[in-house]
């Protein structure tokens, strides 16, 4: 049998459906002759000569696609309201803040493909009748940003920025601006008061940024990988569009597969992939031969769907059904050495830091959650806790100002509807299942034990006895669990549990 | 900047494209170093270093050495891959700028591939 | 250390970078993302320079420095250690490489050594999941930690 030799082989690769991801990895994103060459800028022409203003805003509608960002929203419907809009001056913003730790589709698109996003925000501007034009970004990825300046300067040089492009009359410039570490900034408003110099915190809605965005004038504001699939979309048609994907979600998404699993990377499927097609047949599984027990989708806004869920179809919908959501892509998958309720802390606690302090519920309601899980991991929960925490989730949720606040408790929540067992056994039995747990584990000498006094010499609290070539023991009380023993061990005779 | 490198019309930017195209020599070798901050992290840096001082050394003008952005095989890192002008394909993985001396050697050289350090070898 | 970082030299750049930003509508993030480059830091001398040049009030300026993870009003040590807590590299252990560098440093998250040596930082996701955990001393990046290997990585730098 012949060896495989190309990417386009493998499994990984076949059954992946590439539209935002065309170019990435296939042209140097340097040098925009490479973009041109794999069919940049048409989409452009077709739009300004062709299509005209309405004729773009049909289009997207009829293609179906829905905002990347994670909440879905037709971005047809959103071009529209922006291209109906009154003002003088209109703004186009892309959301390139990517902050869900664990997701990097973004960052991908922008670092390999940086004029498919040039030329769709130059399409939306055309669309809708806007002028400027900026891409907030992550500080964070250095890389994307010098791309990104890059590729601006080069579509200046060639006419596809700049005023009259294509000989219309229509001109478009795009700036652009920097994050400065603030997960709520990912938010429509926060993200357009950092634009405008000021903390980054959202306000009430409505206004809706399509009125009232940025220095308070009309602003459509989209996230990468949405753009990404602007150029394809209008230079394809929006039927070819529409016929990928499943019935209510058009298109593909990009994952960030990550954590516990074979093959890390970036995939971009059909919407309405199920799950475990996604996890097992382009993942490859989990390694080591462990246990799939979670996956996490959504990051801090979402939750952990488990193997009974595995075979739900990957849309907007059926994930929100089940506790989680689509999100911007981060699809983190988790085996039977990750503590659930620790997963669930990890999340909060973000939440908690990046909560901006504007609204009380996420706030202070965030923060209470965080005390009580820690209180929990710690082993000093109790089983009212439990309930303690679902209705505080629920009102954290249902008052909350912004995003942030709105969909924080979704990881505790989650996890407390399908792993409560683990939750419980933190309170009840005082363990945590899967180890993680410090102040709930106890390393313990077994019989493999061979009396070395290595574990004896490294452990940092001096709470390992025992004679030469006798088994030791270790003091729990005293011990700080920091592991060193287990790992110093040369016969692997150290076990915690 | 603007004005004389203008494209003014769908039938400019087609022509463009296609004299982008002949620029490309028809026996042109392309390797395509991965060259996004996952790649970068790996070690793509010196990697792309080394096959463009092979280059260089050899005199192997119809080869030219380009970076590239993320494929999405992170794990796999640093990668490059060789496009022939018959439209062969091949990838290779987990470099380092040894390996990726030997693998030039070898492929534009003796036209072998060095299947071990090939993405089949690996998944 | 602030005598270090307020020179003439570094002023007389900040008031380029204000040049620059005359006149451009809402300059106060890149006027403070580029002071920042110039000082290292963002102390209160410099923000009430800024204040004055650019008729931004103080308060303002404040309230967004320590609004924004990235803003730091002390500057860093020589090396700057950081652990990335994305959930990748969390779910893979970087949580306990980040203790060990804490408990070995005498350092806890976004301390500075008290020999100005290093500043030891927990990162959100820098997007190179495929290779967590992932620890990055200044501007190397160290892919697949493992706990056991982590102090003799930073011995490097010491």
């Amino acid at each position: 049998m012949d060896q495989k030799h190309s990417v386009l082989e493998m499994d990984y690769i076949r059954k992946q459906e590439r539209i935002a991801l065309k170019n990435c990895g296939l042209i140097d994103p340097e040098r925009i002759e490479e973009y041109i060459r794999y069919d940049g800028y048409q989409a452009l022409a077709k739009a300004i000569l062709q299509l005209g203003p309405e004729g773009v805003i049909e289009e997207v509608e009829a293609s179906g696609l829905r905002g990347r960002g994670g909440a879905g929203f037709p971005t047809g419907r959103k071009w529209r309201s922006g291209y109906l809009a009154k003002g003088n001056e209109k703004f186009i913003i892309c959301n390139a803040d990517e902050g869900d730790p664990g997701a990097f589709m973004d960052r991908s698109i922008l670092e390999g493909d940086p004029h498919s996003v040039i030329e769709a925000m130059t399409i939306a501007a055309f669309a809708i009748g806007a002028t400027k034009g900026f891409i907030y970004v992550r500080a964070e990825y250095p890389i994307a940003v010098k791309r990104l300046q890059i590729a601006i300067d080069q579509a200046h040089e060639m006419g596809f920025l700049g005023s009259d492009i294509f000989g219309s009359g229509f001109g478009f410039d795009i700036e652009l601006r920097l994050g400065a570490g603030a997960f709520v900034c990912g938010e429509a408003k926060a993200l357009i008061a950092s634009i405008e110099g000021k903390r980054g915190m959202p306000t009430p809605k409505p206004p809706r940024t399509n009125d009232k965005g940025l220095w308070s004038k009309p602003t459509i504001l989209n996230n990468v990988e949405t753009f990404a699939n602007i150029p394809p979309i209008i230079r394809n048609g929006a039927g070819w569009y529409a016929a990928i994907g499943s019935e209510k979600s058009k298109g593909t998404k990009v994952f960030a597969l990550g954590g516990k699993i074979n093959r890390t990377g970036l995939v971009e499927i059909p919407i309405g992939t199920p799950l475990r097609e996604v996890i097992f047949d382009i993942g490859g599984g989990i390694p080591g031969g462990k246990k799939f027990k979670a996956v996490q989708t959504g990051g801090p806004s979402g939750g952990c769907i488990p193997t009974e869920h595995l075979d739900v179809k990957i849309d907007y919908e059926s994930l929100q059904d089940i506790g989680s959501m689509m999100g911007s892509g981060g699809m983190i998958v988790m085996d039977e050495d990750n503590c659930m309720v620790d997963i669930a802390r990890f999340f909060l606690e973000f939440s908690v830091e990046e909560s901006c302090g504007k609204c009380t519920p996420c706030r202070e309601g965030t923060k209470k959650m965080l005390g009580i899980l820690e209180k929990i991991t710690s082993g000093e929960g109790v089983m009212s806790d439990l309930d303690d925490l679902e209705r505080l989730g629920q009102i954290i949720k249902d008052t909350s100002l912004c995003g942030l606040g709105k969909t924080a408790p979704n990881p505790v929540l989650s996890t407390l509807k399908y792993f409560r067992d683990e939750y419980e056994a933190h309170v009840k039995d005082k363990t945590c299942p899967a180890g993680v747990c410090k102040a709930l584990l106890q390393y313990t000498i077994t019989d493999k034990c061979i009396g070395c006094g290595i574990c004896k010499t490294v452990c940092p609290v001096s709470c390992i006895t025992g004679n030469k070539k006798e088994k030791h023991v270790i003091d729990p009380s005293a011990c700080i669990r920091c592991g060193a023993c287990q790992e110093a061990c040369p016969v692997d005779a150290i076990i915690k549990r | 900047m603007t004005g004389g490198l203008a494209v003014k019309s769908f039938e400019e930017l087609m022509a463009l494209k296609e004299r982008i195209g002949r620029e490309e020599a028809t026996d042109e070798i392309k390797i395509m170093v991965g060259m996004a901050t996952c790649g970068i992290s790996a070690g793509a840096k010196p990697v792309m270093k080394a096959l463009m001082a092979f280059v260089e050394e050899q005199g192997l003008k119809q080869v030219k050495v380009k970076q590239t952005g993320c494929i999405g095989i992170c794990r796999l890192e640093p990668m490059f891959e060789i496009f022939e002008p018959g439209g062969e394909r091949t990838t290779y993985v987990d470099m380092t700028p040894e390996k990726a001396v030997e693998v030039l050697e070898a492929h534009l050289l003796h036209h072998h591939v060095i299947e071990k350090y090939t993405i089949g070898a690996y998944d | 250390m602030l005598e270090k970082i307020l020179t003439e030299e570094n002023f007389s750049a900040l008031d380029e970078l204000l040049e620059r930003y005359k006149g451009v509508p809402g300059p106060l993030m890149p006027l403070l993302q580029g002071a920042q480059d110039i000082f290292g830091a963002i102390p209160e001398e410099v923000q009430s320079y800024i204040a004055e040049k650019a008729n931004i009030p103080l308060a303002e300026i404040y309230g967004v420095v320590t609004f924004y993870s990235q803003f730091r009003m002390v500057p860093r040590g020589d090396h700057v250690i950081s652990v990335c807590l994305g959930t990748a590299c969390y779910v893979k252990g970087s949580q306990n490489i980040m203790d060990k560098i804490s408990q070995a440093m005498g350092i806890g998250i976004g301390e500075t050594s008290s020999d100005g040596k290093f500043t030891l930082v927990g990162t959100r996701c820098i997007g190179a999941c495929g290779l967590a955990p992932i620890v990055t001393v200044n501007d190397d990046v160290y892919g697949k930690v493992k706990e056991s290997e982590i102090l003799k990585i930073l011995e490097k730098y010491k």
